[in-house]
C-alpha cells in the first residue's frame, strides 16, 4: 500500500479549473469541479500530449487545449469517437486538504 | 451452374457457340432482331464487341446518367464518347451562383474531373459541339468534324436562356446566367463598370443580382410583375424577400417592360416602355430557358417544347435516349436537378437494359441560394376554390410560412424565415398524408407534434424514409447508415459518402443535425449552427436577449433561466457567455477565468508543445529604441528560444515558460510595454503605414491616427479578434480594406471601411462612409465596434456579422442615427474604462498567481511510469 500525500489545499485549486503538481517523473493536473470533487490525471493529452490542465473543464471532463478532445476525469478516457487514456490517480479531500495517492495506480499502467 | 450475371452470360455465349460457327455473327444477328444480348460483360476477348454509347451535352443530368450506368455491373457493354460544347469537365451549375459572389472557385464546383473520364474509359470531347445527328448511318458530326458512329444515343442538351428580342440584345456585355463563360463575363464586367442590370426577378436573376452585388456593383433588378419570384413565393413572402434583398443594398423595378438596350458596341444602358432609361454597363437577362431542342430537331426527332420521352427516357427513335432540360416527360420540362436525377437513375437502368424502372415525373420544391436569406416553396401554393389556407406570419423576426391544404392534404407551402420544417411539410405533400389528426398544430412544424421539443428533434423525428437532399434524392436513412458503418464525421465525408448536400447545398443544416446527433460530442458543429451549443436549444441571439431583458448577471443565471441540459456547460458555451455578461454588464459582471480559453486565462499563446508566446502591444507600429532594447533585455533575461516579427508590426518572444510569464511582463511593463493581445478575441492590433509625416504619397498622417485609434481600442473583448489599420494614400500598404476597421486616407479626408479580413476566406471590406477628420474617425471606429460588440455571435467576425445583418442595417444605425451612434460610443467608453487595465500588470502584480504557478511535491520524484 501506498501512502497518502497531501498536496494542496482545496480553495487553491479554481472551481472548474485546475492546477499543475510538478514531480521529476511527470506533470499531474488536479481539477476541482463545481461539486468540490476533485480529479487528479496525468497532464498529458491520450491525442498528443496537450497538457490538459490549461484546458476548459465541464462536468467532470475537460476538453484540451490543443485539438478540442474531450477527456472523462474520472477514467482517464476520451470520450465520443476518439480513443486514448491518460493515467488517473487516486485522490481524497479531507478537512479542506487535497491528497494524493500515487505508486500502485502507476505500476497498474 | 451460373451463379450471377456474368457466368450466365458466359453459359449463354456458350450454348449458343456451341450451334454457330461465330459468336459474333450470331450475336449481331440477334440484335437486328432486338433482342436484348448482355454480351461483352468482363470477357476480355469480346471487348471488340463492346457496343457504342455517345453522350450529347457534358451536363449535369448527362454525366449523372453515366455515372448511374457504371454502378450497374451491365455498363461493361459500352463504349462510352462524351461530346461537350463548353471546355470544361463536368461541373456543378448550380453553383455558379456561388462562385459569382466569391463563395467558391471554379475548381471547388467540379463533379467529375479528366481523371475521373480516363479511370471509366470514357472518352472526353470537351469544346466540340455535336452539329449533326445522322440516324440512318447512327453517327454524330461535330463542327470540328469529328465523326463517330453510336449503338445508342443520350441526349442532354440542357437548355439555353431566353434572349428577349428588343432592339441592342445582341449588344456586347448582354447575357444570360447558364455557364462558366457567363459567369467570366461577369466577372470581367465588374471590374471594368459599375452598373448592372438583371432583368428578371426569378430564382436565377436574384442570385445573379447578389453575386453582382458582393462583387461590388450596383445592381438594379427589372422585374416585368409586381412580385419577385412569382412562381414559387406568394405576395407576402416575396414582399419578405423583397425587402431583405433592399437592406443588402439591392434595387428593384418592379412592372417594368424593357423595349430595348442601349449603346453602339457595348451596352450603356436600358430602356422601358414608360420611357425611362437607366444606365449598365452589364445586362443579364434572366427571364427563362428554353429546351434546348435544335439538335433533336433537326435530327427528325419529335420534339414539342422539349425533346419527347415516354417512361423509359426513351425518344421516337429507340436507339436514342434524352434525359435533363431539355426533354418534355408527360408534358412538363423541368428547371432543376432533382428530377433530372431521377431521370437519370432511370435513362441508366435502361442504358443497361434491365429493363425495370419508370420515372413518373416529379413534385419539386425551391430554396433560393443567397447567404442569408431562407426561403423554401413546394408545390401550389396559391388558393383556389375549395382550398384553405394555414399562415403564420411574425414580420419582426422576419418569419412566415404558408400552408395550402386540400381534402386534408398539404398541396404547397410557402415559408420565409425559419425553413427547417421545409423538409417535413415537403413529405407530407408528396406523400399526400392525412394531416387531420394533427392539422391544429402543423403549422407550428414538426417538433410541435411529440413531445421532444427541441428543433434539432424535427428531423431526428422523421423516418428513415424522409428525403434529406432533394437534389439528389437522399433520404435520412441512408445518411445515417452511411455515418455508422463508415465512421463519417465530418459534412465533407458525408458528402463523398452519400452525395447528400453536394449539389445546391441547401439541405447542409440538416445533414449538419444529422450528424450532430449520430456522432454525439465529436462532431465539430461549424458555427452558423442554430443553438448556441449541444448544452442548449437557444441561439446565440435568444441567448443574448435574454441577458438584457431580465438582466441575467452571471452564468448560472442564464443556464438555469434558459434551461440548459448541463450544470456548467461545455467548453462552448462557457467562453460565449462569459463574454456576453461581460459585453452586457461592464464594471458590474466578474470576468471568469476558467471560462476563458487558455490564451486568454494565460493571456498568451499556447504553442504545440504547452509553452506560450509573448507580444507586447506597440501602438500603431511605432516603437522606441528603450522599448526594443526592454524586448531584448528580457529575452536575454528568460532565455527567449525564438524572436519573430509578425504579421501585424510588432514582436513576438516564442517558447515562453508559463511560470516565466509574469516575471517576464513585470519587466516589458516597467519598461512601458503592456499586452498585446495576440491570444485573445479582443482588439488585436492597428497597422499603419509611414504616411505624410514620410511618405511622397502620404495625404494624412495615417501613423499619428492609427496610434490614437489603437489607444481608443486596445484591452477591449470582441466576440472575435478584431484588427484595425490605417493607410496614408489609396495605395493601401497597410491593407486597411481586409481589416475588421480599416481607415483610407485621401486628400479630402478619411474613407471608413469595415468588415474585411484575411485569412482563410478573404474578405475585402464595404465602404461604411467618408468623414472629414479624426475626430470623427474615432467616433465612428467606437460606434462600429460597439455595435458589432453587441451584436455579433460570439466567435463571429465582422465579416459573417456583417454579411448576416448586412451593410445597409449597420449603415442606418451607424449614419442615419446620430443620437443612436452617440450612444454607442458612449457605452464604448464605459466598457472600455474598465477593460483597459494591463491584463500583464496586474499579474505582475500577484492577480491569479495560482494559474502560474505549479506545485511541486519533491517526494513525486519517486514516481516511475512506463516499463
Ligand atoms: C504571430 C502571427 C504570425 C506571424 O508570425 O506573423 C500569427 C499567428 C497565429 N495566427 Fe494569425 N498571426 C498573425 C497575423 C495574422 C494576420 C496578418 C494581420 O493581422 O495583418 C492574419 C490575416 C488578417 C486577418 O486576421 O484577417 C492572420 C490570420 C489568422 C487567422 C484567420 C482569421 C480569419 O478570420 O479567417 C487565424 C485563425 C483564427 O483566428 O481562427 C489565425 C490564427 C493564428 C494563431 C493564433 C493560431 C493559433 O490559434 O494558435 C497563430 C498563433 C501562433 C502562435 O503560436 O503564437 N491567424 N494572422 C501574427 C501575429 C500578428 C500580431 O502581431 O498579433
Ligand atoms: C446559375 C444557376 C443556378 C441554378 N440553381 C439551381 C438550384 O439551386 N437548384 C436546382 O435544382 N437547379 C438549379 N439550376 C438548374 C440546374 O443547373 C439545371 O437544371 C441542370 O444543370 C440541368 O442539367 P442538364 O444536364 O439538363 O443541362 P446542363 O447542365 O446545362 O448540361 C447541358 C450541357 O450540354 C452542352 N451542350 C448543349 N448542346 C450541345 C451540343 N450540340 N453538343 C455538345 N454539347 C452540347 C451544354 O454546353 C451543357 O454543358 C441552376 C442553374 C443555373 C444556371
Ligand atoms: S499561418 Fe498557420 S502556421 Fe502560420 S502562424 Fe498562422 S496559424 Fe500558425
Ligand atoms: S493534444 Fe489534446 S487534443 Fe490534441
Amino acid at each position: 500500500m501506498s501512502e497518502w500525500i497531501k498536496v494542496v489545499e482545496l480553495n487553491q485549486i479554481p472551481v472548474l479549473g485546475a492546477r499543475v503538481v510538478r514531480t521529476e517523473a511527470m506533470d499531474i493536473a488536479l481539477f476541482r469541479g463545481s461539486d468540490d470533487r476533485v480529479f487528479a490525471v496525468r497532464d498529458a493529452c491520450p491525442h498528443k500530449n496537450g497538457p490538459l490542465s490549461q484546458g476548459i473543464m465541464h462536468g467532470h471532463s475537460v476538453t484540451c487545449p490543443l485539438h478540442n478532445w474531450k477527456i472523462d476525469l474520472t477514467s482517464g478516457e476520451a470520450l465520443g469517437p476518439d480513443e486514448g487514456c491518460t493515467n488517473v490517480f487516486p485522490v481524497r479531500v479531507e478537512e479542506g486538504m487535497v491528497l494524493l495517492q500515487l505508486t500502485t495506480n502507476v505500476a497498474a499502467a | 451452374m451460373p451463379v450471377n450475371g456474368k457466368s450466365l452470360v458466359f453459359d449463354f455465349i456458350d450454348k449458343k457457340v456451341a450451334v454457330s460457327p461465330s459468336a459474333r455473327v450470331l450475336l449481331q444477328i440477334l440484335n437486328i432482331f432486338g433482342a436484348h444480348l448482355k454480351y461483352g460483360v468482363g470477357i476480355q476477348g469480346l471487348a471488340w464487341m463492346k457496343r457504342k454509347l455517345v453522350l450529347v451535352g457534358n451536363g449535369m443530368a448527362g454525366v449523372r446518367t453515366l455515372e448511374e450506368l457504371l454502378k450497374l455491373e451491365e455498363a461493361d457493354v459500352y463504349e462510352i464518347s462524351v461530346f461537350g460544347s463548353e471546355p470544361h469537365p463536368n461541373y456543378n451549375r448550380i453553383m455558379l451562383s456561388p462562385v459569382l459572389a466569391g463563395e467558391k472557385t471554379i475548381d471547388d464546383i467540379v463533379l467529375n474531373s479528366r481523371d475521373w473520364y480516363r479511370e471509366n474509359g470514357i472518352t472526353l470531347y470537351s469544346g466540340e459541339s455535336v452539329v449533326e445527328i445522322d440516324r440512318v448511318r447512327r453517327e454524330v458530326r461535330t463542327e470540328s468534324g469529328i465523326r463517330t458512329s453510336y449503338d445508342r444515343l443520350l441526349i442532354a442538351t440542357g437548355s439555353t436562356p431566353f434572349i428577349i428580342p428588343v432592339p441592342g440584345s445582341d449588344l456586347e456585355g448582354v447575357i444570360g446566367f447558364r455557364d462558366i463563360a457567363d459567369v467570366e463575363t461577369m466577372l470581367d464586367a465588374a471590374h471594368h463598370h459599375t452598373k448592372a442590370v438583371v432583368i428578371g426577378g426569378g430564382l436565377l436573376g436574384l442570385e445573379a443580382a447578389n453575386g453582382l452585388m458582393k462583387r461590388g456593383m450596383e445592381v438594379t433588378v427589372v422585374h416585368l410583375m409586381d412580385r419577385l419570384m412569382e412562381r414559387q413565393l406568394d405576395d407576402p413572402a416575396a414582399a419578405m424577400l423583397k425587402q431583405s434583398l433592399q437592406a443588402a443594398g439591392m434595387k428593384f423595378l418592379m412592372e417594368a417592360q424593357t423595349t430595348e438596350i442601349l449603346g453602339d458596341e457595348r451596352v450603356t444602358g436600358v430602356k422601358f416602355a414608360d420611357g425611362t432609361r437607366i444606365d449598365a454597363g452589364l445586362v443579364v437577362m434572366a427571364v427563362g430557358i428554353r429546351p434546348n431542342i435544335a439538335l433533336a430537331q433537326q435530327a427528325g426527332i419529335y420534339c414539342e417544347r422539349g425533346i419527347l420521352v415516354n417512361d423509359t427516357m426513351q425518344t421516337f427513335d429507340p436507339s436514342i435516349y434524352a434525359v435533363g432540360e431539355c426533354v418534355q416527360h408527360r408534358n412538363t420540362c423541368y428547371g432543376l436537378v432533382a428530377p433530372l436525377f431521377e431521370q437519370a437513375r432511370v435513362c441508366a437502368n435502361h442504358l443497361a437494359q434491365l429493363g425495370y424502372g419508370r420515372y413518373e415525373g416529379s413534385v419539386t420544391s425551391t430554396k433560393l441560394k443567397v447567404t442569408g436569406i431562407d426561403l423554401f416553396s413546394a408545390g401550389e401554393f396559391n388558393q383556389s376554390d375549395g382550398d384553405e389556407t394555414l399562415v403564420l406570419q411574425d414580420a419582426a423576426h422576419g418569419l412566415y410560412r404558408k400552408l395550402v391544404i386540400r381534402d386534408n392534404r398539404i398541396k404547397g407551402a410557402v415559408m420565409y424565415g425559419d425553413t427547417m420544417d421545409g423538409s417535413w411539410y415537403f413529405q407530407l405533400l408528396r406523400d399526400a398524408t392525412d394531416i387531420s389528426a394533427f392539422r391544429k398544430t402543423l403549422l407550428f412544424g414538426q417538433h410541435e407534434l411529440g413531445d421532444a421539443g427541441h428543433g434539432d428533434a424535427r428531423i431526428l423525428s422523421l423516418p428513415d424514409s424522409a428525403e434529406v437532399c432533394g437534389c439528389n434524392g437522399v433520404c435520412k436513412g441512408e445518411v445515417v447508415d452511411a455515418i455508422v458503418k463508415k465512421g463519417l464525421f465530418t459534412l465533407e465525408e458525408v458528402r463523398a459518402h452519400t452525395k447528400a448536400s453536394s449539389s445546391c447545398g441547401s439541405c447542409t443544416g440538416l445533414v449538419e443535425v444529422l450528424l450532430a446527433s449520430t456522432v454525439g460530442e465529436g462532431y465539430a458543429a461549424t458555427p452558423s449552427k442554430k443553438a448556441l451549443c449541444t448544452c442548449t436549444e437557444h441561439s446565440h441571439d435568444e441567448v443574448i436577449d435574454a441577458i438584457r431583458k431580465h438582466r441575467l448577471q452571471s452564468m448560472d443565471a442564464v443556464r438555469s433561466m434558459l434551461a440548459w441540459k448541463t450544470p456548467d456547460g461545455c467548453a462552448s458555451c462557457r467562453p460565449a457567455l462569459n463574454y456576453y455578461l461581460l459585453a452586457a454588464w461592464p464594471g458590474e459582471y466578474r470576468d471568469d477565468a476558467q471560462s476563458r480559453f487558455i490564451n486568454e486565462r494565460a493571456h498568451g499563446n499556447i504553442q504545440k508543445d504547452g509553452s506560450y508566446s509573448v507580444v507586447p502591444r506597440m501602438f500603431g507600429g511605432l516603437c522606441t529604441p528603450d522599448e526594443l532594447r526592454a524586448i531584448a533585455d528580457v529575452a536575454d533575461k528568460f532565455k527567449v528560444p525564438e524572436i519573430k516579427v509578425t504579421g501585424g508590426q510588432r514582436i513576438d518572444m516564442f517558447g515562453v515558460k508559463k511560470e516565466d510569464l509574469p516575471a517576464m511582463w513585470r519587466d516589458l511593463n516597467a519598461a512601458g510595454l503592456v499586452s498585446g493581445h495576440a491570444y485573445g478575441k479582443a482588439m488585436r492590433t492597428c497597422k499603419t503605414c509611414v504616411g505624410s509625416e514620410w511618405c511622397r504619397f502620404g495625404t494624412q498622417d495615417s501613423t499619428g491616427l492609427g496610434v490614437k485609434l489603437e489607444q481608443l481600442t486596445w484591452g477591449s473583448w470582441m466576440p472575435h479578434k478584431f484588427k484595425l489599420a490605417v493607410s496614408g494614400c489609396p495605395r493601401n500598404c497597410a491593407e486597411a480594406t481586409i481589416k475588421d476597421f480599416g481607415v483610407v486616407c485621401v486628400d479630402s479626408g478619411y474613407e471608413l471601411h469595415v468588415g474585411g479580413n484575411g485569412g482563410i476566406k478573404v474578405r475585402v471590406t464595404d465602404l461604411l462612409t467618408k468623414v472629414a477628420s479624426e475626430q470623427e474617425v474615432l467616433e465612428y471606429c467606437a460606434a462600429f465596434i460597439q455595435l458589432y460588440r453587441e451584436e455579433a455571435h460570439y466567435l463571429e467576425r465582422t465579416a459573417p456579422w456583417l454579411e448576416r445583418v448586412g451593410l445597409n442595417h449597420i449603415k442606418q444605425r451607424l449614419l442615419e442615427d446620430e443620437a443612436g451612434r452617440r450612444a454607442l460610443v458612449e457605452r464604448f467608453r464605459t466598457s472600455q474604462h474598465f477593460a483597459q487595465i494591463d491584463p500583464w500588470r496586474e499579474r505582475a502584480e500577484g492577480l491569479e498567481a495560482n494559474e502560474f504557478t505549479p506545485i511541486r511535491l519533491a517526494q513525486f520524484s519517486k514516481v516511475s511510469v512506463g516499463a
